[in-house]
């Protein structure tokens, strides 16, 4: 009879949870098209996701594709298709990594702040503050960040993909002698804007699921530190999972 | 707060600048649209060929592929986009060529030697299709190439 008990509450647990979390993004994405709009808050989450974020993203963007170029190189030699290494390198970055990669660093960088923000506005009674002014504390918390994100992750998966390809350039020409022309001018035939686009659609997704579960994440923390450690927790974890889900979904749509 | 405003409007734009480097250097997206004049012809199979697969002259590109569409009696209609610059004989002939052994398909056009030049819209009637390897193969395997 306990047995049942557990599964059964553990499953409502679960529900709940989930019917919440959408609720709270229908209501975000409704208060997006509603004034009063915060455009200073807006501009200052900007900075928060993009500009900060700038350094990590040219970082990894580098060494993802100099690996790649290397890796890639490797195996294609094996086909004696080297000439193929600009393409491969790209097409990867634009269609896959760049997306994926960057919302993860971001996720990591920025996200697990913004929870934590958030979170422990909640535990210091600071969104029941400002509630008591009859103000509304997604306008303030939550919209910004959701409309922010949604900006700001194409725009940095497009700078990731452009150091990687030109890293991946250098180490490709530079070290591993490919010929100068040969990486571009391949490029330039097999990329096409479908796959920038289906960049940028991940790119917009994967912001909207970050700054949705990060801030949801923050406003149902728990109690003390230890929830808010929780909630910060499960938080980057929840988003990475469901972005290389939805990469995988929105991939399988596109093709 | 000035300078929120500038460091935001400074990542914004670089965000946007490699973007549009990406897509116009790499994927040679058109800004305004393709310049130039539309020719047609018909292939009785295109094999391979697709939108955007250049468009040569003696190996210099002087066009591209914009849409292939079936015709009526089921032959390959293919819309090329042709620099202005650029002027066509009528029996000029167009063939479908491909780059290396198994690389990419694109159009070659062999000037001809008549007076009159292909206006806008008009259909060349000169055409060679893809030269189906795999056929070519099967035929030199079971012994039909004639010597």
């Amino acid at each position: 009879m306990n047995f049942l008990q557990t599964i059964g509450s553990g499953t409502l647990h679960l529900l709940r949870q989930m019917g919440g979390m959408f609720i709270f993004l229908l209501v975000s994405l409704y208060h997006i098209f509603t004034p009063p709009f915060k455009f200073k808050v807006f501009l200052r989450q900007v900075r928060f996701f993009g500009n900060r974020s700038l350094m990590v993203i040219v970082l990894t963007g580098a060494f993802t594709g100099m690996v790649l170029s290397l890796q890639v190189f490797y195996t294609l030699r094996k086909f004696g298709s080297e000439a193929l290494l600009g393409p491969a390198v790209a097409l990867s970055l634009i269609r896959e990594l760049g997306p994926v990669l960057s919302a993860l660093m971001v996720t990591g960088r920025a996200g697990s702040a913004l929870t934590a923000e958030i979170g422990i506005m909640k535990i210091t009674e600071q969104i029941d503050a400002i509630l008591a002014m009859a103000l509304n504390p997604l306008k303030y918390l939550v919209v910004p960040n959701i409309v922010a994100a949604i900006l700001v992750f194409p725009l940095l998966g497009g700078i990731f993909d452009l150091v990687g390809i030109y890293t991946g350039y250098v180490v490709g020409v530079k070290i591993l002698g490919l010929s100068k022309g040969t990486y571009f001018s391949q490029i330039e035939t097999f990329l096409t804007t479908e796959d920038i686009s289906i960049g940028t659609v991940k790119s917009l997704f994967f912001g909207l699921i970050v700054s949705w579960v990060c801030c949801w994440k923050g406003y149902t923390a728990g109690h003390g530190a230890e929830g808010v450690s929780r909630a910060t927790t499960e938080a980057v974890v929840l988003s990475s999972v469901l972005i290389l889900v939805s990469d995988y979904v929105i991939g399988t749509f596109y093709l | 707060m000035k300078r929120l405003e500038v460091f935001v409007g400074l990542f914004v734009l670089v965000g946007i600048l490699s973007l549009a480097y990406i897509s116009v250097r790499f994927a040679k997206m058109e800004l305004f649209g393709m310049r130039g004049y539309r020719v047609y012809a018909e292939f009785v199979k295109v094999g391979g060929l697709k939108p955007g697969a250049p468009v040569e002259i003696a190996g210099v590109q002087v066009g591209r592929v914009k849409r292939i569409t079936l015709t009526e009696d089921y032959l390959a209609r293919v819309e090329m986009i042709i620099d202005h610059k650029v002027k066509l004989q009528k029996d000029a002939i167009v063939s479908i060529k491909t780059k290396g052994l198994i690389g990419e398909k694109y159009i070659e056009i062999t000037p001809g030697g008549s007076e009159d030049l292909v206006a806008e819209g008009e259909t060349l009637r000169e055409t060679e299709s893809a030269v189906d390897i795999e056929e070519i193969i099967s035929k030199f395997v079971f012994g039909k190439v004639q010597q």
